[in-house]
């Protein structure tokens, strides 16, 4: 039971309480965040990294998979962040945008758009003049229960040092969708970002969370990004998690959602040899309106965990959630989902979707799709499956000629395209069907054939 | 129409707080101190007149679980039980194993009479025609009474109590007893396997199509005394066999400990198929009382072509943990989970099944319906796995939930592991409500709000009820709407 007294401390337990005692005195922040980054920081020092017996991380235990957590990383001058930058692969080709730059976990304002934005009506500024702010900071660290006493959140909570926050005015209809590229350079280094998307009444943009960074570097990144939805305001989010192949990724999504307010979410995972994106989503007004999509491809040894809370806390919703997932190699997968309705939250209508195909004898996939419903006039329902490339799909393809490898690729084409095109944005989504292309063309040759 | 006809009658003349089976046997009891510590292992042990052997098993049991710790990851809560304030072993008095119905304490008798338990062979040939039931009633701890047993024994067929089964077959108690459910399984099982006081044991040897249905009927009588029961069946190649369970428990105003375990082993070809009608009392209507029911089940499908099938109705008890689960070891081996949970009042239901799938070409099925009412918390938990060398292996997976009451709580939370590519996996689950417009059209033509309920609430359920023997297909049907009263209008 988690109660017992734990003495021996892993690796990355015995780092992460270095850094944060050698960070403490300098994190920015005001006495209430500085309170409240203790008080996180309290909580995991008494429980120690999450592990097989808490359920939250049950699949994913991160004492034993989370190896290390180097020291974190210092702020590079704005010539050498250039310079990084230019060597980081765009991951989103041609797609016109609008860029805000954070390298190494370090904001880079003057390498962000941010004169073309704040002409649209979008204020951007470092999190640390957040953090420092009298009620924003509060805020953007309290969190809402349901993501507040995570393990990763109470963490991050501790150790944001630095990250974008941007407020979005009221009615403001942005031109251009919002690359928000977080960049790891070569060094081994750990990053503890906390971005806040604040979108006025009525507004509407597109967000594209970029995670980068270089193969064979040991990284660790843990960045957390805090969304309200204002009524009737609309949100398309999508994050693409391409860290190194020996990297750790840590990424959470706590997003409140208005009134009448649209917020579509896609979550594409590739890279990263471990990682965990959760997103906890609570619905704060009648009327709301949720997709949340994902797609993750994974290969080799990597462990990638995707995590969602969906909390319908008023009446009148409708969330739809479907995740693609494929593993390779010897990759493991966890696909958890909760739709929570609670007892005001009548008239709801939630329906949830995880598909996961293997692709290899030692690839394996682990699927957890929950309902949690107090409330009796709804709609709730989820649904899962698991298995292989249908034969009988392969077999019309070969006997028209195509080759395996290509009949494959198609089929897994279509297979993820499917989650990238729920959200409905043809820019965006040609852009990270080209990352699933990419990953498809690298995939080692097809399975044999039986 | 009858059947509604006759729940509905059932629903009015029993009242939440007069629950039918809510009553106390005064018979002398024998039992042991308070408290559980090695002298009250020894003294059950003893009691039973045991071999060492199992005095040791138990042993052994009691000291590991003194380093365990109560699982808190159900979605229930209790007030935390206090171990040390419980009987452990209490057993009728008078019962040197009777040979025949006469000496059995008539007090006892007219106990089972009320309850409607067929133990006279002409009740149960009464009964439903052509059908025949083996009764192994058990009495609080202690199995009282065994029918039937010269058919069965020329069938082959051994069905006794377990404390005989140690007695007259010790080499099949001891090969199978906790090769299923191993004795630190999990703190409850390891604490039964410390103190269990009885159970049935049945053995069906190789080719044999048990005759009859054999039955069982729980009790908890004593005041603060937990039940635990220990049962195995084993079907061994080729052998057929159906058994029923179905409990009852006396009005309590204290909550009620009971932790069974049942162990099935299914050999080569054999099949096992486990009903259960449980209607313990689920405490008053502001929720005090009501027993809490921790069990430990589990089937292990060990040969090929083996087939285990679980089919429940749970509508009683305050708390409900409860997983029967298959093991599928044998290739081609097949696993069934049927369950029907109703709860209502302020009853928590955390229950669902497991299917391992550990053979080649193994099939399992789930077929999950949970109703919720009142104020009640009705929790669907299932594990599916397959293991990288459970080729082919396939479930699929139906859970539906309705709810009934905007103050009730529906929870699916089912684990999907796939560690095998060639393993096909289907899952669904649906939580909704009772459609106004079916409402509207049963009352449309004529029915009340209740008949309404109890009709729709029947046909949701139905593909679970039709898994029943149908001895217990006509009381679960009566049991669903009896627990569903007071939950509409």
């Amino acid at each position: 039971m988690s109660a017992e007294p734990r003495v021996l401390r892993t690796d990355a337990e015995t780092a992460l309480i270095a850094a944060y005692e050698g960070a403490r005195d300098t994190l920015p922040g005001n006495a209430e965040v500085q309170g409240l980054r203790a008080e996180a920081f309290a909580r995991f020092r008494a429980s120690g990294l999450p592990h097989r017996r808490v359920e939250e991380w049950k699949y994913t235990d991160l004492r034993a998979l989370l190896r290390e957590v180097p020291p974190l990383a210092a702020r590079l001058s704005e010539k050498d962040a250039a310079a990084a930058l230019a060597l980081a692969p765009d991951r989103l080709g041609g797609l016109e945008r609008y860029r805000l730059i954070l390298v190494d976990g370090h904001f880079m304002p003057g390498l962000s758009d941010l004169g073309p934005l704040l002409l649209e009506g979008v204020e951007v500024e470092g999190a640390g003049l957040l953090f420092a702010s009298q009620s924003a900071g509060k805020v953007v660290m309290t969190l809402p229960d349901i993501a507040r006493t995570d393990a990763a959140v109470s963490l991050n909570t501790a150790l944001a040092g630095d990250g974008v926050a941007i407020v979005v005015r009221p009615g403001v209809q942005l031109s251009r969708p919002l690359e928000i590229l977080h960049v790891s350079t070569g060094v081994e280094a750990s990053a503890f970002t906390r971005d806040a998307l604040i979108v006025g009444a009525g507004a509407a943009l597109r967000v594209v969370e970029v995670h980068v960074g270089r193969d064979g570097v040991i990284g660790h990144a843990n960045s957390l990004a805090y969304v309200d939805v204002g009524a009737d305001a609309r949100l398309d989010w999508s994050k693409l998690q391409a860290a190194g192949d020996r990297a750790s990724h840590l990424g959470s999504l706590v997003a409140t959602v208005g009134a009448g307010a649209r917020f579509n979410h896609l979550t594409v995972t590739a890279g990263a040899s471990l990682s965990r994106s959760q997103s906890f989503v609570t619905i704060a007004g009648e009327g709301a309106e949720i997709n949340l999509n994902g797609a993750t491809m994974i290969g080799g040894d990597q462990h990638a965990d995707v995590t969602l809370v969906l909390n319908h806390a008023k009446p009148g919703s409708r969330s739809r959630v479907l995740f693609k997932n494929v593993a390779d190699g010897s990759a493991d997968g966890v696909f958890q989902g909760k739709i929570i309705v609670a007892q005001e939250a009548q008239k709801t209508d939630g329906k949830m979707m995880a598909k996961q195909l293997l692709l290899s004898d030692d690839a394996a996939f682990v699927s957890k799709p929950e309902l949690e419903i107090y409330a009796d006039d709804v709609q709730c329902g989820h649904g899962s499956t698991s298995g292989r490339i249908d034969e009988a799909m392969l077999f019309y393809f070969l006997s028209r000629g195509i080759p395996r490898p290509d009949a494959e690729r198609l089929l897994l084409q279509a297979f993820l395209a499917d989650a990238v095109e729920a959200i409905g944005d043809e820019e965006v989504g040609a852009a990270l069907e080209g990352v699933i292309e990419d990953w498809l063309s690298r995939r080692a040759p097809a399975e044999k054939a039986q | 129409m009858p059947a509604v006809r006759e729940t509905v009658d059932t629903v009015r003349k029993i009242d939440v707080d007069q629950y039918k089976y809510g009553f106390v046997t005064d018979i002398a009891s024998e039992k042991a101190p308070k408290g559980l510590s090695e002298d009250v292992v020894r003294f059950i042990s003893e009691k039973k007149g045991e071999p060492d052997w199992m005095l040791e098993w138990r042993l052994d049991a009691y000291r590991r679980w003194l380093t365990q710790h109560e699982p808190t990851w159900a979605r229930v809560s209790y007030p935390k039980i206090d171990f040390q304030d419980i009987y452990y072993y209490s057993a009728p008095t008078h019962t040197p194993g009777p040979k025949s119905l006469d000496e059995v304490d008539p007090e006892l008798l007219r106990t089972y009479e009320k309850l409607g338990i067929p133990l006279r062979e002409r009740e149960i040939l009464a009964g439903v025609e052509g059908s025949r039931v083996a009764v192994d009633a058990v009495f609080d701890s202690v199995s009282v009474v065994t029918t039937f047993k010269d058919e069965l024994k020329k069938a082959g067929v051994l069905f006794m109590s377990m404390s005989e089964a140690i007695r007259e077959h010790p080499d099949l108690v001891r090969r199978y007893l906790g090769s299923v459910v191993p004795v630190t399984d999990n703190f409850y099982a390891t604490l039964n396997s410390a103190v269990f006081s009885d159970g049935s044991f049945v053995y069906v040897p190789e080719g044999v199509r048990c005759p009859m249905e054999l039955s069982t009927y729980f009790r908890i009588n004593e005041r603060k005394t937990g039940q635990f029961e220990r049962t195995l069946i084993i079907a061994d190649k080729g052998a057929y066999v159906s058994y029923l369970e179905g409990c009852t428990a006396p009005m309590r105003d204290e909550n009620q400990l009971h932790a069974a375990v049942v162990e099935l082993v299914a050999l080569e070809d054999a099949e096992i198929k486990y009903s259960t009608v449980q209607n313990w009392y689920p405490g008053d209507k502001s929720g005090k009382g009501g027993v809490y029911n921790f069990v430990t089940k589990r089937g292990l499908c060990a040969g090929a072509r083996s087939k285990i099938s679980w089919t429940q109705v749970e509508t009683g008890s305050a708390i409900t943990w409860k997983y029967p689960s298959c093991i599928l070891r044998g290739d081609d081996s097949v696993g069934e989970f049927y369950s029907i949970a109703v709860s209502n009042g302020y009853q928590q239901v955390d229950s669902g099944t497991k299917m391992r799938h550990l053979g080649k070409n193994t099939k399992s099925r789930i077929i999950s319906k949970g109703i919720a009412a009142g104020h009640s918390n009705n929790t669907y938990r299932g594990l599916v796995t397959a293991n990288r060398r459970a080729t082919g292996a396939r479930n699929y997976t139906n859970c539906d939930s309705l709810l009934i009451g905007d103050l009730c709580g529906a929870h699916t939370i089912p684990y999907i592991e796939s560690y095998n590519r060639t393993a096909v996996f289907e899952h669904e689950a649906t939580t909704s409500k009772i459609a106004e417009d079916q409402l509207f059209y049963c009352k449309s033509r004529g029915l009340s709000d209740e008949e309404a309920v109890a009709l729709i609430v029947n046909g949701f359920v139905r593909d679970v009820l039709q898994q029943l023997p149908m001895e217990f297909a006509v009381e679960a049907q009566k049991l669903i709407s009896v627990s569903l009263e007071g939950s509409v209008g």
